[in-house]
C-alpha cells in the first residue's frame, strides 16, 4: 500500500473501528454480506443434496430401509423405510432448498453483492442497509422452509411448482401447515430478493467509476445487471401468486379453485411468468462469472464481447415470452402452444452464440488448467447438454412424450447442476483468494472437479434415457407400473452415483473450511486478472478504494502483442497512449 | 435393452413423432459432438505452456453471423415440421370428426371411464362405465374428454406417446387411433397427492370381432 492510499484510508478510518457485531454480524458492507450469503446458501445446498439422496434411496432401493431412516420417526419413516407422503416432502423441498436457498442466493446474493462494487469501482452498493436486509430477511424466509419440512402434518408435498389445487387444498394433499410455512418461507425470500435487485440496479446505473463505460463493463458485471432487472420484474408476480395461494388456504378464498370460480391453470401461468425469467436469473449469472474466468484462463479477449452482451440482453427479453412451454399439455389453447413454441425454439440462437465465443475464446488461447478454469469448461461441456436437450421439449409434440418424465429432471440438472453450480464452483475458486486472502488448494481442487464430473454425469446423464423409456417424475415407487419396472437397475446405478456425487464435495468442503487457516497470500493478483477487484488488497478494506479508480480500457485486454505481460489490468493505460474503446 | 428406450409405439401418431425425436437427437447429437470434441481438442491444443503469449484475437463478425445464422436456420426448421405434427395431435380442428367419443374423469387415485354402447353416443342408456380399465377398438379413432375431480392428472399411454392434463373446472380433449391390439398402461403424469405413483389403468385394444364381443356382453 504506498503512502497516499494509507492516508486516504484513514479517512474511511469510521470504516475501520466498528464493534465486531456491526463489522461481521448486522454489516452493510457488502462484502461482508455476500460472505454471509455464501455461508447460508452453502448449508442449504449441502441439506438440499441430502434430501436428494434420500429421494435417490428410495429409487434406488424402493421400500428399503433407508440408513438411519429410523432417527426420522415413524411418523414419516415407518421402520425407516421413506413413507410416499414424506417422499414427496423430500422432492419438494431438495428443489426449493436448491432453487430458491442456495442456487440463486449463491449466484445472485453472493456474486452480486461481492462483484458488482468491487468490479465497477465503486466504494459499496448504493443503499448499503437495504442490502443488510436483504440478508437479514433470509432468516426468516429460511426458518419457514426449514420449519415446512418437519411441520405439524407433514412437509409441502405439492412439488416446488406447487400447482393448484394439490398446494392449496389439503384435503387433496394431507398438508395444512407445512404448505403454509413454504408459502410464507417464498414470499418473504421474494422480498429480500428485491431489496438485492432494486441495490443491484441502482448500483451499475450510477456508481461506476469515472472510465468505466457500459461498454467497458466485465460481463459479469452485464449479467449480474440483467438478472437484477429480471428479479425485479418477476419475484413480485412469484409474491403476488404465492400471497393468493396462501389466501386460498388460510382465508378461503378461491383463486385457483374452480368450485368458487377460480382457475387451475391462473396459478401456472402466474407462476411460469415468474417461472421462466427464473431459470434466466439462476443461469444468466453463471454465464457472465464464466465468461470473465475462460477470458482470463485463456489469457485472450473474450470472443465477441459485444454479441455476448447482446445475447444476454435476448435471452432475457425472449425469457418474457415463453413461459407457455411449461404448459403445452396443460390445457391451454393449442394455438398458444404454436407460438410459445417458436419464441422458445427462437431462445437456442442467442444461446447458441454464447457456446460458440466462449469456444472462441479459447481457440489459440494459452489455456491455464487451473481449478476454476477446469470448472468453467466444465460448465460449457454440460451446460450444452442442457441446452440441446432443451429443444426436444421446446418442440411441442415431442414434449407431448417427454412432458413430467425424467427427461426433463435430467435437462433441468444439466442446466442448474451442470451449468450453474460448476460457475459457482469456478467462481468460489477463483474469488476465494480475494473474499479471504488465502488460496485454495490447487489439488485437492482438481480432485474435487474431477470426481466431480464424473459422477455427475454418471448420476444425470442416464436420466435421460428413463425419460426416453416414459418414467413420470415424482414417483415414490415406478415399479406400480409394469413398462417401468425393468428400469429398475438403471434407477440403482443413477442412486449410486448419486451417493459418490454428494462423497466427491468432501474435498471442497474440507478444501474450503481448511484454506481459511493457510497463511496469507503475498500475491494481490494470484490469477493475473484484469478485473478491478485485484488492484486492492485482499480482502478489500470497508469502503474497498480510497480513491475512485480511474478505468482506461474494456475488462479483457489479455495478450496484446504491444504489452510485455499477458495482462493489463482496466486501471493501467494502454501502451498505445490512447483508449480505446 | 429395449425396455431401456420408447415402449413400442401403438398409435397412428407415434411413429411420426418418434422420428421428430430421432431428428432432433441427430441435430443435436452433431452440434453435441462438434463442441466437446472441440472443447477437447482446445485443451490439448493450447494448453498453456511457458513462454507462449495466446494470439490477441477481440472477435470477428463473420464467424458472429455464420454461427447466429446456422442455428437460427436451424431451429426454425425444427419449429416449422414440429409445428405440423402439434397440429396434428392436438389442434382441435384436427380430432376426427366421426372420432367416437370416451369420457374419463380421473379423480385421487383413480380413472373412470365412461365408454358408449354399440350406438357409439355417450350419455345413452348403454353407456359402458369401467374403473381403471378402458376397452378400445384397433384402427378406430377416439376422443378423450377428460375432466378431473380433485386435482390436476394427466392421461399418459407411453405406447401411443400422448399426454393430455386434466383440470379440474375444464374439459380437455385429446384423441387418438390404435393401430395394434394388445394391453397397454396408462400412467398419471401430473403430481396428485400421495398417491400419484399407483394411479396405473389398463388400456384394452381389441380387434373388431373381440370388442363387438366384448360391447354386446356389456348389454345384457
Amino acid at each position: 500500500m504506498t503512502a497516499t492510499t494509507a492516508q486516504a484510508s484513514h479517512g474511511h478510518a469510521h470504516h475501520e473501528e466498528l464493534p465486531f457485531i456491526r463489522k461481521y454480524v448486522f454489516s452493510s458492507d457488502h462484502k461482508i454480506i455476500a460472505i454471509q450469503f455464501m455461508f447460508l446458501s452453502l448449508l442449504f445446498l449441502l441439506l438440499g443434496g441430502l434430501l436428494a439422496m434420500a429421494v435417490r434411496w428410495q429409487l434406488g432401493f424402493p421400500g428399503q430401509p433407508l440408513p438411519f431412516g429410523r432417527l426420522l420417526g415413524e411418523g414419516v419413516a415407518p421402520s425407516g423405510v421413506i413413507a410416499p407422503k414424506f417422499y414427496l416432502g423430500l422432492v419438494t423441498m431438495h428443489a426449493t432448498y436448491m432453487i430458491f436457498f442456495a442456487i440463486m442466493p449463491l449466484l445472485v446474493g453472493t456474486f452480486a453483492n461481492y462483484l458488482i462494487p468491487l468490479k465497477i469501482g465503486a466504494p459499496d452498493m448504493a443503499f448499503p442497509r437495504l442490502n443488510m436486509w436483504s440478508f437479514w430477511l433470509m432468516i426468516p424466509a429460511g426458518t419457514f422452509a426449514l420449519l415446512s419440512l418437519y411441520a405439524e402434518g407433514g412437509s409441502p408435498a405439492a412439488g416446488w411448482t406447487g400447482y393448484a389445487p394439490l398446494s392449496n387444498t389439503p384435503v387433496y394433499s394431507g398438508v395444512s401447515t407445512g404448505q403454509i410455512y413454504w408459502c410464507l418461507g417464498i414470499a418473504v425470500f421474494a422480498l429480500s430478493s428485491l431489496l438485492g435487485s432494486v441495490n443491484y440496479i441502482t448500483t451499475v446505473i450510477n456508481l461506476r467509476a469515472p472510465g468505466m463505460h457500459w461498454f467497458r463493463l466485465p460481463l459479469s458485471v452485464w449479467a449480474l445487471f440483467i438478472t437484477a432487472i429480471l428479479a425485479v420484474l418477476a419475484v413480485p408476480i412469484l409474491a403476488g401468486a404465492i400471497i393468493m395461494l396462501l389466501f386460498d388456504q388460510v382465508l378461503g378464498t378461491h383463486f385457483y379453485l374452480p368450485s368458487g370460480g377460480g382457475q387451475p391453470l391462473l396459478w401456472q401461468h402466474l407462476f411460469w411468468f415468474f417461472g421462466h425469467p427464473e431459470v434466466y436469473i439462476l443461469i444468466l449469472p453463471a454465464m457472465g462469472i464464466v465468461s470473465d474466468i475462460i477470458a482470463n484462463g485463456s489469457r485472450k479477449p473474450i470472443f465477441g464481447y459485444h454479441s455476448m452482451v447482446y445475447a444476454l440482453c435476448t435471452i432475457a427479453f425472449l425469457g418474457w415470452v415463453v413461459w407457455g412451454h411449461h404448459m403445452f399439455q396443460s390445457g391451454m389453447n393449442p394455438t398458444l402452444g404454436t407460438t410459445f413454441m417458436a419464441s422458445t425454439i427462437l431462445i437456442a440462437v442467442p444461446t447458441a452464440i454464447k457456446v460458440f465465443n466462449w469456444m472462441g475464446t479459447m481457440w489459440r488461447g494459452n489455456l491455464q488448467l487451473h481449478v476454476p478454469m477446469l470448472n468453467a469448461i466444465g460448465f460449457v461441456a454440460m451446460f450444452v447438454i442442457g441446452g440441446l436437450s432443451g429443444i426436444f421439449m421446446a418442440s411441442a409434440p415431442v414434449d407431448m412424450y417427454i412432458h413430467d418424465t425424467y427427461f426433463i429432471v435430467a435437462h433441468i440438472h444439466y442446466v442448474l447442476f451442470g451449468g450453474s453450480l460448476f460457475a459457482i464452483f469456478a467462481g468460489i475458486y477463483f474469488w476465494y483468494p480475494k473474499m479471504f486472502g488465502r488460496q485454495m488448494d490447487e489439488t485437492l481442487g482438481k480432485w474435487h472437479f474431477w470426481l466431480t464430473f464424473v459422477t455427475y454425469n454418471a448420476t444425470f446423464f442416464p436420466m435421460h434415457i428413463l425419460g426416453v423409456a416414459g418414467h413420470m417424475r415424482r414417483i415414490y415407487d415406478p415399479n406400480t407400473y409394469e413398462f417401468l419396472r425393468p428400469l429398475q437397475s438403471l434407477n440403482t446405478f443413477i442412486s449410486v452415483s448419486a451417493f459418490l456425487l454428494l462423497g466427491s464435495q468432501l474435498p471442497f468442503m474440507w478444501n474450503f473450511v481448511r484454506s481459511l487457516a493457510r497463511p496469507k497470500m503475498t500475491d494481490i493478483n494470484p490469477w493475473r486478472d484484469n478485473g478491478l477487484e485485484w488492484t486492492l488488497p485482499s480482502p478489500p478494506p470497508h469502503g474497498n478504494y480510497a480513491t475512485p479508480p480511474i478505468v482506461l480500457h474494456g475488462p479483457y485486454e489479455y495478450s496484446r502483442p504491444d504489452t510485455a505481460e499477458d495482462f493489463l489490468p482496466q486501471d493501467q493505460p494502454l501502451p498505445a497512449h490512447q483508449e480505446t474503446r | 435393452m429395449q425396455h431401456w428406450w420408447f415402449p413400442e409405439n401403438a398409435s397412428s401418431y407415434g411413429g411420426q413423432l418418434d422420428a421428430m425425436f430421432y431428428v432432433i437427437l441427430y441435430i443435436t447429437g452433431i452440434v453435441f459432438f462438434v463442441v466437446e470434441i472441440g472443447l477437447l481438442v482446445f485443451v490439448v491444443k493450447y494448453r498453456g505452456r511457458p513462454g507462449r503469449k495466446a494470439a490477441y484475437i477481440e472477435g470477428s463478425t463473420r464467424a458472429e453471423i455464420v454461427w447466429t445464422m446456422i442455428p437460427a436456420i436451424t431451429v426454425v426448421l425444427i419449429a416449422l415440421f414440429s409445428q405440423r405434427l402439434w397440429s396434428l395431435v392436438k389442434s382441435p380442428s384436427q380430432i376426427p370428426a366421426d372420432a367416437t367419443p370416451i369420457a374419463v374423469e380421473a379423480k385421487q387415485f383413480e380413472w373412470h371411464f365412461t365408454m358408449p354402447g354399440p350406438d357409439g353416443r355417450l350419455g345413452t342408456d348403454d353407456d359402458i362405465f369401467r374403473k381403471d380399465t378402458l376397452h378400445v377398438q384397433v384402427d378406430r379413432d377416439y376422443v378423450v374428454e377428460l375432466q378431473a375431480r380433485d386435482v390436476i392428472h394427466s392421461f399418459f399411454v407411453p405406447a401411443f406417446r400422448l399426454k393430455q392434463d386434466a383440470v379440474p373446472g375444464m374439459t380437455t380433449r385429446a384423441w387418438f387411433r390404435a393401430t395394434r391390439t394388445g394391453t397397454f398402461e396408462i400412467a398419471c403424469a401430473e403430481l396428485c397427492g400421495v398417491g400419484h405413483y399407483r394411479m396405473p389403468a389398463q388400456l384394452l385394444v381389441q380387434s373388431p370381432a373381440e370388442f363387438a364381443a366384448w360391447q354386446a356382453a356389456q348389454g345384457q
